[in-house]
């Protein structure tokens, strides 16, 4: 027998009862469609929530200091987490519940309509602050180790503090009053990335920041290349304190790869269940309608034995015939399954994630579904008898 | 003298049942070539029986039954279907076409399982269809469904794919028994011209009008054969 003419015969078979063939492919349709989209959406939704840990926060380390009668951490032991290999820049900062609110005035004239007193942040840092926060200085320049070792009264302010304070040009060296002594401001801070709080916060020199009750570093803030942060995270505490390690608390970005897993697992097996039961279900509508296809077409077989069919002929025609369903179910449920996950993705502005493997199989598992589901009829049909089956 | 096309010597087949049914007994009949030969018999006198055995559908219990001078008794089941549908056309009284298939699609079934028709092509096998459904007049009906067919149409739709292949023989059973007259009459004839042209044809049938369009005829009383 030509194989063309076998798929010929299983083609008109399965078309010769059209109504009934499209309902007996639902099953499979409704299977494959669970599937895919199950897969294909944990795929995406998975590629989206990775997407979100982004370099900025893969990449941030934040040390806090407890307050203690000494100083844990030395304000030059960021010399020492910079050595690290894998960091980019680390800060210090330090601030105290004194410190949070203080009056800062930008002149001494007392103008009754105006309210002159601002209570701003001041807060300690360590002169490698703008590269640890990732901002740039929108006037002037942040102070060094120059300034620490002259103890030089400057200040830099935040960017939004200088706009409160009214100071735009510093050409003029304008200085500002943190409590009763006045401190040139040589620079304005701004577009942070990270530590935004800074904004509105007067940074002075450690030098300077005892007179204000900040004397001790409280937080260190570092920055790694991408992929050192778990390392850093455990060497930085040893680095900045030996001895005192364990007292330090390491805020480190969790791992990427760990949030990805758990999204999967939760979507996944539930519907990967369901899609399975249905799958499950439409075999066994395929092997049913199949059956009852076999009975209704006995003449039929009885003819084709006549014409000199074998039994093989005929097994091989009804195995066709509901391998044809099934991949036809498998067709459209992996096309409704693609559809679906793309309407997903547009409606949540996700990016789709085809897995095209997944699209390829799909049909394929249909087309074995329904191959599994003809054995049986197809093996009742193939050991009828010709003489019976022509009666 | 030609080699006959069926040779049946001692056949008998019993049923298992209790006590055991002898459906054909001890059967002996030779079938010439261009033969037409009537079986006739009222029902339950083994007709079918003998049908089943002649068209290798049911093997006989014992004797020996020599198709074109094969021994069909010893062979094993493919060797019998390959045989049946390379040297034996059916005619059924139910005509047994697919409905669904044009009448040209239901002749060119017969060449589907046939072996060694495939080299000569399936490209001119629609053409060896008509050519079969000319043979039998039914060249205006080609591409109808069998539903818009009368009955004596339907009936040479069927004949035109048991010619396909140019069988032995022509196995009819009971081929006119859901004609009218008329059609009958058709279906005759067209068994005259068939047999005219060479074919051995053997009907099997109770209706006397049949039976008298034959040149030989036997009937079948309890499994036993008598010639008239």
């Amino acid at each position: 027998m030509d194989l063309r003419d076998l798929v010929n015969e299983a083609v008109a078979g399965m078309l010769a009862r059209p109504v009934r063939t499209a309902l007996t492919t639902l099953g499979t349709v409704l299977g494959i469609t669970t599937l895919v989209v199950t897969l294909g959406i944990a795929a995406t939704a998975g590629n989206q929530i990775v997407g979100r840990f982004d370099e900025l926060t893969a990449t941030t380390i934040t040390v806090e200091v407890p307050e203690d009668r000494t100083a844990i951490v030395p304000w030059d032991a960021i010399d020492q987490v910079v050595r690290l290999r894998g960091v980019t820049s680390a800060a210090a900062v330090a601030e105290s519940k004194q410190s949070a609110n203080l009056s800062v005035r930008s002149n001494k004239i007392v103008d009754p309509a105006r309210v002159t007193d601002r209570t701003l942040t001041v807060v300690a840092s360590s002169p490698s602050l703008p590269q640890a926060v990732k901002g740039s200085m929108i006037e002037g320049r942040f102070f060094d180790a120059g300034h620490l070792a002259r103890k030089d009264k400057v200040v830099v302010v935040g960017e939004h503090a200088a706009e409160i304070l009214g100071i735009t040009r510093l050409e003029r060296a304008p200085a500002i009053f943190l409590g009763k002594h006045a401190y040139t401001v040589i620079g304005i801070l701004g577009a942070m990335k990270r530590e935004r709080d800074l904004s509105n916060a007067v940074m002075v020199p450690p030098t300077i920041g005892r007179q204000f009750g900040i004397k001790d570093v409280t937080r260190v803030l570092i920055n790694t290349s991408l992929g050192a942060a778990d390392l850093i995270a455990g060497q930085a505490p040893l680095a900045l304190s030996p001895g005192n390690e364990s007292l330090l608390q390491v805020i480190a970005p969790p791992s990427p790869t760990r949030a990805r897993d758990g999204v999967q697992s939760d979507v996944n097996s539930l519907f990967l269940i369901l899609g399975l039961v249905s799958l499950v279900v439409g075999a066994v509508g395929i092997a049913n309608v199949t059956l009852v296809t076999v009975m209704e077409r006995v003449a039929e077989i009885g003819l084709r034995r006549s014409l000199g069919a074998a039994r093989r002929h005929i097994a091989a025609q009804f195995l066709l015939e509901s391998t044809l369903t099934g991949l036809t179910g498998g067709v459209i449920g992996a096309s409704l399954g693609v559809v679906a996950i793309v309407g997903v993705s547009v409606a949540k502005q996700w990016t789709p994630v085809l897995d095209l493997p997944l699209a390829m199989t799909a049909p394929l598992a249909g087309a074995v579904v329904g191959l599994l589901a003809g054995l049986y009829p197809a093996l009742r049909a193939a050991h009828m008898e010709p003489v019976d089956a022509l009666r | 003298m030609p080699e006959p096309v069926i040779v049946l010597d001692a056949v008998s087949k019993e049923f298992p049942a209790d006590p055991p049914v002898r459906a054909l007994s001890e059967i002996s009949l030779a079938v010439r070539p261009s033969d037409y030969v009537a079986i006739m018999g009222p029902s339950g006198s083994g007709k079918s029986t003998l049908l089943n055995v002649l068209g290798l559908l049911d093997r006989p219990s014992s004797g020996s039954y020599l198709l074109d001078g094969i021994e069909t008794t010893a062979l094993r089941d493919g060797e019998r279907t390959r045989l049946r549908g390379s040297r034996i056309g059916f005619v059924f009284q139910s005509f047994h076409l697919l409905s669904h298939r044009s009448v040209a699609e239901n002749v060119m079934l017969a060449e589907v399982y046939r072996k060694g028709t495939t080299k000569r092509g399936r490209k001119h096998r629609r053409a060896r269809a008509l050519a079969a459904l000319d043979r039998v007049g039914l060249s205006h009906r080609v591409d109808f469904l069998p539903d818009r067919l009368s009955g004596g149409e339907r009936q040479r739709a069927a004949i035109a794919r048991a010619l396909m292949g140019s069988p032995s023989l022509l196995l009819c059973d009971e081929p006119t028994g859901n004609l009218d007259s008329q059609n009958t009459d058709a279906i005759l004839s067209l068994f005259d011209d068939l047999r005219d042209q060479g074919l051995t044809i053997v009907v099997i049938t109770h209706e006397a009008e049949v039976s008298g369009r034959a040149e030989r005829r036997v009937r079948i009383t309890d499994g036993i054969l008598t010639e008239e």
